[in-house]
């Protein structure tokens, strides 16, 4: 018997899913892209982007593709440096988001009854109260919310979405045979949830984990904009704000205002695109119709 | 109608976990912020109302947090919400009702809008399964659904009222012009209307066709869609009466779970185009350290997205006859 390295197997696997997906195969490469700049800023970057010395108010030329700001720092500079914020943010909000999703969606379906009412109900309450408002009545008292003062937030107001959807597959899975089995071998229920049920549902956990850095993507850089985050960090959402300070619509730098909204819809897309990509996997239903061109038969 | 009784329950719950969540952000808060907008207030305001504001954030009371808890309760429920800041010295319940006109029809009629029009897509897009609306939709709406909503508002401005000059910049009316009941005035307040309400429409449809075009591709595939076919049924019966009114029952449970999020972004919306609504009104309480309006504004946001998802409750009664069976 030939025996396939699991390893090797896995990426194979995704390798396929990546090649013949045409959604999976744009999203991971702008998210490649990405994650490249996120990781060396300094080779992309032409110019330091903190730094005020070029002409103010410059339209595009050949040394700033974009433009510069109202304070003569290079546009395309400030969009490559802020991509690595935007990218902690999504990672980190989306891993932790998930873990909570994962803990109280699959325990409530695994342990039921009372826990489950209890669980279900807490979830759904969180999951009404209008998340947005939320976070700017916690942010408003902190003045500038700091990077990690964000995530907090964004994790506790992005988790339940995919709590509810885990539920519902746990719930769907909760009494097959194989976890019968498995409760019958008397194994803890620890080792039946992380060995046996969360397996199947990988690639629902996977969409989760897209679902939410979606989420922190959009809401970190709303909650810049309006400057409730730290104004003096290198962000998306942090240029937007200085850019909508300075009126850069109306006077005549569009690209200031312009350029981080397509990166920030970049990076969307790219987690969007994957996110809509496992949800095919998941329901082969929902895959896109080949085509075949069907000869007309003449009677 | 246990269906509905247990949907009430869980309102009053939900309303019950808002109320409580704003009474503890303040005091949650390292060395209370409301402090400087107390100080801001004294000799200015009468004692009945700044004893109102100081049990709201817990500020220079001697009683117990349960008993300023119970209190802060009974204050709320009958409207007693405190004194504004900025717009002192108007309490916060009368300078809320001069904004949620603005709101409620902005972001009402544009969210229904959207919902309504996004669902008939995804179901006619699902129905024509490989055709062109079903190909070009969905990968258009990912797409869209990446943009931030402020960020599709500012470039509408751009395009539209700087570059081309086709619709007014800012606000929700003339400035110049005083509110009145005419038609000029109406026509006016439409005008304003037509940017932002398109970007809460463009920016929250994508959602709806997805999930409807989804929930009817599964509907499509049963047996008595099939049979209805066979039966030679015209097409239009069969996807608004047979199969539609199936798939339409998880897009409108849809619609209440993600409600919090359609209101999320019209307040970016109304705070982009200077909007003169309750949205509008959150940020610049946040910015004048409003705490009280803020308070009070992020409750009737709450309250309004639970109404609204109570109403889809009683929608789904409405169409979907399980709910009403006794079991």
């Amino acid at each position: 018997m030939k025996v396939v390295d699991p390893l090797f197997g896995a990426l194979t696997k995704t390798w396929q899913f990546t090649t013949r997906n045409k959604k999976a195969g744009i999203g991971s490469f702008l998210l490649l892209v990405l994650l490249l700049i996120t990781a060396f800023p300094t080779f992309f970057a032409p110019y330091d982007p903190t730094a005020e010395i070029f002409t103010p108010r410059a339209g595009v030329t050949w040394s700033h593709i974009l433009g510069t700001t109202a304070f003569g720092q290079d546009v395309f500079s400030q969009v490559i440096v802020g991509t690595r914020q935007s990218m902690m943010i999504a990672l980190i909000v989306g891993l932790f988001c998930t873990i909570l999703s994962v803990v109280i969606g699959v325990s409530a379906a695994y342990f039921g009854g009372l826990a489950d009412d209890v669980l279900s109900l807490f979830t759904d309450v969180v999951l009404v109260i209008p998340t947005f408002p939320l976070i700017i009545v916690i942010t408003a008292y902190v003045k500038s919310a700091s990077f990690w003062l964000m995530v907090f937030v964004l994790v506790l107001t992005g988790w339940s979405y995919g709590a509810r959807q885990l539920r519902v597959q746990a719930l769907s899975i909760r009494n097959r045979d194989f976890l019968l089995a498995a409760k019958a071998r008397g194994e803890s229920s620890w080792y039946v949830i992380i060995v046996e049920m969360l397996p199947p549902m990988t690639s629902l956990i996977v969409a989760n984990f897209l679902g939410a850095a979606l989420y922190a993507v959009l809401a970190a850089s709303a909650l810049q904009f309006v400057g409730l985050g730290n104004i003096n960090t290198q962000s998306w959402g942090t240029m937007l704000y200085w850019a909508q300070n300075n009126e850069a619509l109306a006077t005549g730098m569009p690209l200031w205002a312009l350029a981080p909204g397509i990166a920030i819809a970049l990076l969307g897309s790219a987690l969007a695109l994957l996110n809509y990509a496992f949800d095919e996997i998941a329901n082969p239903a929902l895959r896109p119709v080949i085509r075949t061109r069907r000869k007309k038969v003449r009677a | 109608m246990k269906y509905l009784a247990r949907r009430f329950s869980f309102l009053l719950i939900a309303l019950w976990a808002a109320l409580t969540v704003n009474f503890f952000i303040p005091r949650l808060m390292p060395g209370n912020p409301a402090l400087a907008m107390m100080a801001k207030f004294h000799g200015r305001v009468n004692p009945s109302a700044l004893h109102a504001l100081e049990v709201a954030f817990g500020v220079n009371t001697h009683q117990s947090l349960m008993s300023a808890y119970f209190q802060y309760l009974g204050n709320t429920l009958t409207g007693n919400l405190g004194v504004s800041v900025s717009y002192f010295p108007l309490s916060v319940s009368s300078v809320i009702a001069k904004a949620l006109p603005w709101s409620l029809s902005l972001v009402g009629v544009a969210t229904i809008l959207g919902f309504v029009s996004g669902t008939a897509l995804g179901a006619i897009a699902a129905w024509r399964r490989g055709g062109a609306l079903d190909n070009v939709l969905p990968p258009a709406f990912i797409v869209i659904s990446a943009f931030p909503y402020f960020w599709v508002g500012l470039l509408s401005i751009w395009l539209f009222s700087l570059t081309l000059g086709w619709f007014p910049l800012l606000g929700g009316y003339n400035e110049t012009s005083t509110p009145t009941w005419s038609v000029a005035f109406a026509l006016d307040v439409l005008w304003h209307a037509v940017l932002p309400a398109s970007t809460i429409l463009i920016t929250s449809i994508g959602g709806w066709i997805l999930t409807m075009r989804n929930n009817m591709i599964s509907v499509i595939a049963e047996d008595y869609v099939k049979m209805a076919k066979a039966k030679g049924l015209k097409p239009r019966r069969i996807i608004w009466q047979y199969a539609g009114r199936n798939a339409l029952l998880p897009n409108l449970t849809g619609f209440a779970m993600s409600l919090g999020f359609v209101i999320s972004g019209a307040i970016l919306v109304e705070y982009v185009y200077n909007y003169p609504g309750v949205g509008f009104m959150l940020l610049q309480a946040v910015e004048q350290e409003d705490y009280a309006l803020m308070q009070a504004l992020f409750l009737l946001i709450t309250v309004a997205v639970l109404l609204a998802i109570f109403i889809s409750d009683i929608l789904t009664a409405i169409l979907d006859p399980r709910t009403r069976a006794q079991s």
